[in-house]
């Protein structure tokens, strides 16, 4: 039976001014991304001019089909590797494999500023690898094969083996087992995590800004660069942007990883 | 059986060599030279001769200030957050599951926005002539000056509250959602208060989950970087500033920063250990 809960004045009270403080900073940049006024503000009437702006601006466009570039290579890397990760991860039995898992999921949990400096010192002191857009996207597949293994591997222990040995008794050879029975049945898991990477890394700034090397600027790294010259309404119409696509992709993300065998 | 699942080729280990190696390279590595800087002596930048300088000028009141100040920052945020977010979950554990869901999902949508644009908008609040100041003035709560909130340890606090609740919220819900509350109800049968019942009932079957994200709280705000970067002033430099700045700002002293980042892993580690500690005694 239900319980007879009342829900007090106060508890609703604290509810709302919750969300309201969640959303308020939302809010304010999607409403001022269509105000006139200069100084992003104050309210003065509506307009698009911000985003006739945002699309004239070479900079952003740049540093746009930058994060695109980075994300892509990134998302390619962290998917196969990750993907192969999780498949030895999840069949072989061999000593060291809690180490080894251990590893493959570390980069998730470290601090981002301590792998970007890390890295860093790495490409600056042992490998003459040049700053740029290379050594973010290297920088992302790192979190991001910890990212997928981790999905993937999620969908592949949940798998029933009958399915894959039957594929076999019926007179499938083992790469066929593999491509038609295997692999389409853990691909949300793999679509699931490379979204989510590509994500990820679009939306990167701490490890990017420390692995960037000049004119190779992302968009997280213009948008940092715009706010510290100062406030200016463009960045409003930029960030309203980029919220509704995160939210698209990662909506999409979870419905694939949501979406059952 | 004809012939086993393909998985069990002896050439399966193949597959996981090249992830083995690029996070061998590309992490371990990395992160090995960290610890290596931290114990030489600092030159330009670095001497390649043994030393604890760095661990020592750690202890230099500059730097023990903003370590108390972080750690500060870190565990008011994560008071904050368990006081804002314990009720918020405790709301939405009781509604019926549809809108559960609903009021669930709304409390991460923030987090997937960019990071950066999430600062920003708090910085337009917060601003001279801003948001909040103009407010201020429309109500008479404010003189003739305007009232900047920004570049303040205050406003740093805030962020960090912003940005890490939805992490309070998620192993608050999952525990506050298994908790049967006809439990609750019991409590009251027995004659115990609302308060009692809170207290003696409903708060230590949930424990578990407020240990949880508490920590999480604790080990993502304190080495907080952008936050305080962006809200906060010189004087509200918390390590991951301290930690940038020694590497890439004058005067350099890469030792030290090393020294900070170790330092700050340290504790993360111990923070992860007690977590899944935690995670696997949970029910």
């Amino acid at each position: 039976m239900m319980s007879t809960h009342r829900v007090s004045a106060g508890l609703r009270l604290h509810v709302v001014l919750t969300y309201l403080f969640l959303y308020l900073p939302l809010g304010v940049l999607v409403l001022f991304s269509f105000s006139a006024s200069r100084y992003a503000t104050v309210w003065s009437g509506f307009t698009l001019d911000w985003y006739i702006k945002l699309f004239g601006n070479e900079r952003i466009a740049e540093a746009f089909v930058n994060s695109l570039i980075v994300a892509g290579g990134a998302t390619a890397i962290a998917t196969v590797f990750g993907t192969a990760a999780a498949f030895a991860l999840s069949r072989l039995r061999f000593r060291g494999r809690a180490p080894m898992e251990t590893l493959v999921s570390l980069p998730i949990v470290m601090p981002e500023l301590v792998q970007g400096i890390a890295l860093l010192l790495l490409f600056a002191l042992v490998l003459p690898i040049e700053l740029g857009l290379a050594t973010i996207t290297i920088a992302h597949s790192v979190f991001g094969i910890a990212y997928v293994a981790v999905l993937v591997r999620t969908r592949l222990d949940g798998l029933d083996p009958q399915l894959e040995e039957a594929a076999r008794d019926l007179g499938a050879s083992a790469r066929q087992a593999f491509f038609r029975v295997t692999l389409p049945l853990i691909m949300p898991g793999v679509i699931g995590g490379a979204l989510l990477v590509f994500t990820l890394s679009f939306d990167d700034f701490v490890i990017a800004f420390f692995v960037t090397g000049p004119g190779a600027s992302t968009l997280p790294i213009e948008i940092y660069s715009m706010v510290k010259r100062g406030v200016t309404p463009e960045i409003n119409a930029l960030a309203t942007l980029i919220l509704f696509g995160s939210i698209a992709l990662i909506a999409a993300a979870l419905h694939l990883q949501r979406r059952t065998v | 059986m004809r012939a086993g699942p393909v998985f069990e080729s002896p050439r399966l280990w193949l597959a996981l060599v090249p992830a083995a190696a690029w996070l061998v390279l590309f992490f371990v590595v990395p992160l090995s030279i960290v610890a290596l800087i931290s114990f030489l002596r600092a030159g330009a930048p670095v001497e390649w001769v043994i030393d604890v300088g760095g661990y020592a000028r750690l202890a230099d009141p500059l730097h023990v200030t903003v370590l108390l100040r972080s750690v500060g920052l870190a565990f008011a945020a994560m008071l904050l957050c368990l006081i804002v977010g314990y009720p918020l979950a405790y709301f939405i554990a009781r509604r019926p599951p549809a809108l559960r869901r609903l009021l669930y999902f709304m409390v991460l949508v923030p987090l997937w926005a960019n990071s950066l644009v999430l600062i920003y908008a708090w910085m337009v609040l917060l601003r001279p002539n801003g948001v909040f100041d103009q407010l201020l003035h429309w109500a008479g709560l404010a003189g003739d000056a305007p009232v900047s909130m920004l570049y303040t340890p205050a406003a740093v606090l805030l962020g960090l509250v912003y940005w890490y609740l939805p992490f309070m919220v998620y192993p608050l819900y999952a525990s506050l959602e298994k908790f049967d509350f006809n439990l609750l109800d019991a409590a009251y049968d027995l004659g115990a208060s609302r308060l009692t019942a809170i207290r003696r009932v409903l708060w230590p079957l949930t424990l578990p989950g407020v240990a949880v994200g508490c920590l999480l709280v604790f080990i993502q705000a304190l080495s907080a970087f952008i936050v305080p970067d962006l809200l906060g002033g010189a004087k509200s430099m918390m390590l991951g500033n301290l930690i940038q700045q020694r590497f890439l700002s004058v005067p350099q002293d890469w030792p030290l920063g090393a020294a900070v980042a170790v330092a700050l892993l340290a504790v993360v580690g111990a923070g992860l250990v007690l977590y899944y500690r935690l995670q696997r005694t949970q029910p």
